[in-house]
């Protein structure tokens, strides 16, 4: 129940949004999150939309994370 | 799914592990107070991927685990009303109360539906305007800014027919008093959706006041593992804050506007959690603006005496001292078919995750 589950956002009709999770489609409510649009992630919780996906971050965590993975191998070098 | 491969990939997790095994040169408890995370970290088996000196528990993060058997009690007690139809997550209804479940209230004829949000209920009570449509309000700081919204549309509305029974509880109160009970953490991988909604801020008093740092943590073994690593180098270098580990999701001033809808609807009471007994100022009630919506003040009824089972040990297992299978019932008496204690019921329980993901070990 208190899972949150990501998806994206696929039409926009006022305060509520279809939200596609993995491939089915939600009605999910609007009115706790804005500037909200087609296309973006956002993050669902019974209903509503809590919260966006911010795509810069997620790549930067993912660059940490690559950077890393780099100085592992150079030390593997070592 | 965007964001979910990358964050599970294989030799990310090998790495990470590795980096674990170079710093881990104590023995340290780290707990997790969210459901999700109880759940991914038995999914994934993370505790197998660790070196022995980390121990992983599982804290009080469970909503359905927490809420107080007179809750179940008073849930129960709304549905033997003619005129009242209760609206729970699917979750609740299995919950065994003192003498019956919502469950069994179903199999005997009585209204309970279950709905995936608030909005479905206030739907329901709009469709049955001659019934009064309970809805019952569990979760942390994540799911109570829906439950406000629901209440504020159903004003907003003039629906007379739609109440909230809140049992809604915020989760920085039960960390502070997990330390002052004595229970041994050295960090505290912190709830992700949670700070979604309150933004890292919540948690500052823990570093401050007791020395334990916060890492936000996300839901994937790459998050899990990174967070578990973050910590282990604050508790290294002595140098304990709150960090976001989550960064693609909780922003530290977290989602204003739902902060603002909880605030407006609720205001904070002292409640009850399993394990713990009463802990000050660390539930939700309904705000007195908001009184015509409050079922525990709108529709009195009589709610038989509380009676805990016997044997079930989920109030230790909520405080990260016992582990399910710690207790003589799991896995024999009480499974997830046949659940004694709240922690077998919901997914996000302890006993249910170790249940379903590693019930040989
Ligand atoms: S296994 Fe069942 S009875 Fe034992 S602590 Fe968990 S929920 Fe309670």
């Amino acid at each position: 129940m208190c899972l949150s589950i990501p998806g994206k956002v696929k039409s926009i009709d006022g305060g509520k949004a279809i939200v596609s999770v993995g491939g089915t489609e939600y009605e999910t409510s609007l009115q706790l999150l804005e500037d909200v649009k087609v296309d973006d992630y956002v993050l669902v919780h019974t209903g509503f939309a809590i919260q966006k996906l911010d795509e810069e971050e997620a790549l930067e965590t993912l660059r940490l994370f690559n950077e890393l993975e780099e100085s592992n191998k150079k030390e593997a070098e070592k | 799914m965007k964001y979910i491969d990358e964050f599970r990939n294989k030799d990310l997790v090998k790495n990470l592990v590795q980096k674990i095994e170079d710093i881990a040169d104590r023995n340290v408890s780290l707990m997790e107070v969210c459901g999700g995370h109880t759940w991914a970290i038995q999914k994934f088996g993370i505790s197998s991927l660790l070196p022995d000196q980390i121990n992983l528990m599982s804290g009080p993060g469970c909503p359905v685990c927490v809420t107080s058997k007179r809750f179940i009690d008073q849930a129960v007690a709304y549905s033997r009303l003619d005129d009242v139809i209760i609206t729970t997550f699917g979750d609740l209804i299995r919950v065994p109360g003192s003498s019956s479940s919502l469950e069994k209230e179903i199999s005997k004829g009585n209204d309970v539906r279950i709905v995936y949000s608030v909005l479905d209920a206030l739907d329901i009570a709009r469709n049955n305007p001659d019934k009064k449509v309970v809805f019952l309000g569990i979760g942390f700081e994540t799911t109570a800014p829906g439950t406000a919204q629901g209440i504020k549309n159903g004003a907003a509305e003039n629906i007379k027919n739609f109440f909230v029974l809140s049992s809604h509880k915020i989760m920085p109160p039960a960390m502070g008093a997990l330390i002052d009970e004595g229970v041994k953490i050295d960090g505290y991988i912190a709830p992700g959706h949670v700070s979604t909604i309150t933004g890292s801020g919540i948690y500052q008093n823990i570093p401050e006041e007791y020395g334990v740092g916060c890492v936000i943590s996300g839901f994937e073994p790459v998050d899990i593992l990174q967070s578990i690593y973050m910590l282990l180098k604050q508790i290294k270098e002595k140098r304990y804050s709150v960090e976001i580990q989550y960064s693609r999701v909780v922003k530290p001033e977290g989602n204003t506007i739902a902060l603002k809808t909880t605030e407006e609807v609720f205001k904070l009471r002292d409640d009850w959690w399993r394990g713990f007994g009463i802990i000050p100022k660390s539930g939700l009630g309904i705000a007195e603006k908001y009184k015509m919506f409050d079922a525990e003040k709108m529709i009195p009824v009589d709610v038989e005496e509380t009676i805990e089972e016997k044997g079930c040990i989920c109030g230790e297992i909520l405080k990260g001292l016992k582990k399910p299978h710690d207790c003589k019932l799991f896995g024999k008496v009480c499974t997830s078919t046949n659940p004694v204690g709240a922690c077998m019921v919901s997914h996000e329980g302890a006993c249910n995750a170790y249940f379903r993901f590693s019930f040989d070990e």
